[in-house]
């Protein structure tokens, strides 16, 4: 490729950007933008896959049938929202299976969120309103991402978290309406949840290097500090009404701000949980590499299977 | 009606998925044309008929599928600028408002 052609495919490349249009497959983009869209829609798709199991784990003990069906759903949502982003992930030349494997070697990561374990049900209903709650303050704006697969899978991603964050909240008001053990429980796992909750927008603004970059592509819509500010605005009168404590001793509306305060994340924690020193890391891993595993004479038999009707 | 993305660029890494890719096109309602929603794998196209109804439909969100293999669909380049489109860009006489109508005939 002659100089000349590089430099009109960057500025058109530029433009569409600075248009605030959509990228779409086949378009050629910047390496450099490719592998951080690749890396980023992989680490989310990887999310989600992995997501499954902290809540997977209650399925076949869910208070009543009204509830498992619920659960079910909402596991198989989790599933659902996999596979729409490495479909995604696809139209930029990712081959799926190769995602797998950097899943299962760890040479790709997913949120930190899922290293920590559901040690009862209200976690459920937790993870549901404080996980899914961040999840969505997240990907709210990812709706607008510059990659127009990226942002249409968020579409139909968004419309469904709406569903789990309600279901868990909904879990955790009837659980306040219970027992005092009951409740006790409740505040428990909020109590677990709130920290790992605040960690899931990433490294604080000043250690995030790649923002700029991400935001000068339109592939990231705001900070990681300021979409966390927006979760804590959002997530405190909902924990009043709940009637829970977050447990966080500077938390404090502060006037002149018109944003609550909050204390210090612990950044350590979360620096040894990416790096693989979570509760529940080795665990998750090792279960899905199993269920890939395990499913391998599932794949084979149906491509045989598709081979013979071929054939016939 | 969205872009079809049946072609991949190329893959560094070799391709080794071990079912071929399938485009799906969802018809929300009736009424409504096919409207492309993504993509799966299947070993055949039951099974990513199937698979599609699974991953696409879980609130009601089609009434007809279509799965098409990927490799089966032949695209126009996806750049804007491409000459292939430019022989609509010059005709602005296809349209109604190149014509200058006085605003009290009515009914045009």
């Amino acid at each position: 490729m002659t100089a000349a052609t590089q430099a009109d495919l960057q500025a058109h490349f530029d433009q569409t950007i600075a248009r605030d249009r959509r990228i779409e497959p086949r378009d050629w983009v910047p390496d450099r933008y490719r592998a951080t869209m690749i890396r980023q829609i992989a680490q989310h798709a990887h999310s989600e896959i992995i997501g499954m199991q902290p809540e997977g784990n209650w399925i076949t003990r869910a208070p009543s049938l009204r509830r498992k069906a619920i659960l079910l759903a909402k596991v198989q949502d989790e599933a659902g929202h996999g596979m729409y982003l490495y479909s995604a992930a696809e139209t930029l030349g990712a081959d799926r299976g190769d995602l797998t494997d950097k899943l299962i070697d760890g040479r790709q990561k997913y949120s930190s969120i899922f290293n920590y374990p559901t040690l009862t049900y209200a976690d459920v209903g937790v993870i549901g309103w404080l996980v899914d709650g961040a999840a969505i303050c997240n990907q709210v704006p990812l709706c607008r991402s510059s990659y127009g697969p990226y942002a249409r899978a968020m579409v139909r991603i968004c419309k469904e978290e709406s569903f789990h964050q309600r279901q868990g909240y909904e879990l955790l008001m009837t659980m306040m309406r219970g027992t005092q053990a009951q409740r006790d429980m409740v505040q428990d796992a909020t109590n677990r949840f709130w920290w790992p909750s605040l960690m899931m927008f990433g490294p604080p603004d000043d250690a995030s290097p790649n923002t700029e970059q991400s935001m000068r592509w339109g592939i990231k819509r705001h900070t990681n500090d300021e979409l966390r500010q927006r979760f804590v605005d959002m997530t405190v009168p909902q924990a009043d009404k709940l009637g829970v404590t977050l447990p966080d001793p500077d938390l404090s509306w502060n006037e002149a701000r018109e944003h609550y305060d909050f204390g210090a994340v612990d950044w350590a924690e979360f620096k040894a949980v990416v790096a693989g020193n979570g509760p529940c890391n080795t665990e998750r891993v090792a279960r899905r590499k199993a269920a890939h595993d395990d499913g391998a004479w599932v794949r084979e038999a149906a491509r045989a299977h598709a081979a013979k009707a071929r054939a016939s | 009606m969205t872009e079809p993305q049946p072609e991949r660029e190329p893959d560094p890494a070799p391709v080794r998925s071990e079912w071929p890719l399938y485009e799906v096109f969802l018809r929300g309602k009736r009424g409504l044309n096919h409207v492309h929603v993504g993509s799966l794998h299947a070993a055949d196209p039951q099974m990513a008929l199937h698979h599609a109804r699974d991953l696409y439909t879980r609130r009601n969100e089609g009434v007809s599928i279509w799965v098409v293999a990927a490799s089966d669909i032949t695209a126009s380049s996806p750049d804007e600028k491409d000459p292939f489109f430019a022989p609509s860009g010059d005709k602005v006489y296809r349209h109604p408002t190149f014509y200058q109508i006085p605003d009290d005939v009515p009914h045009m």
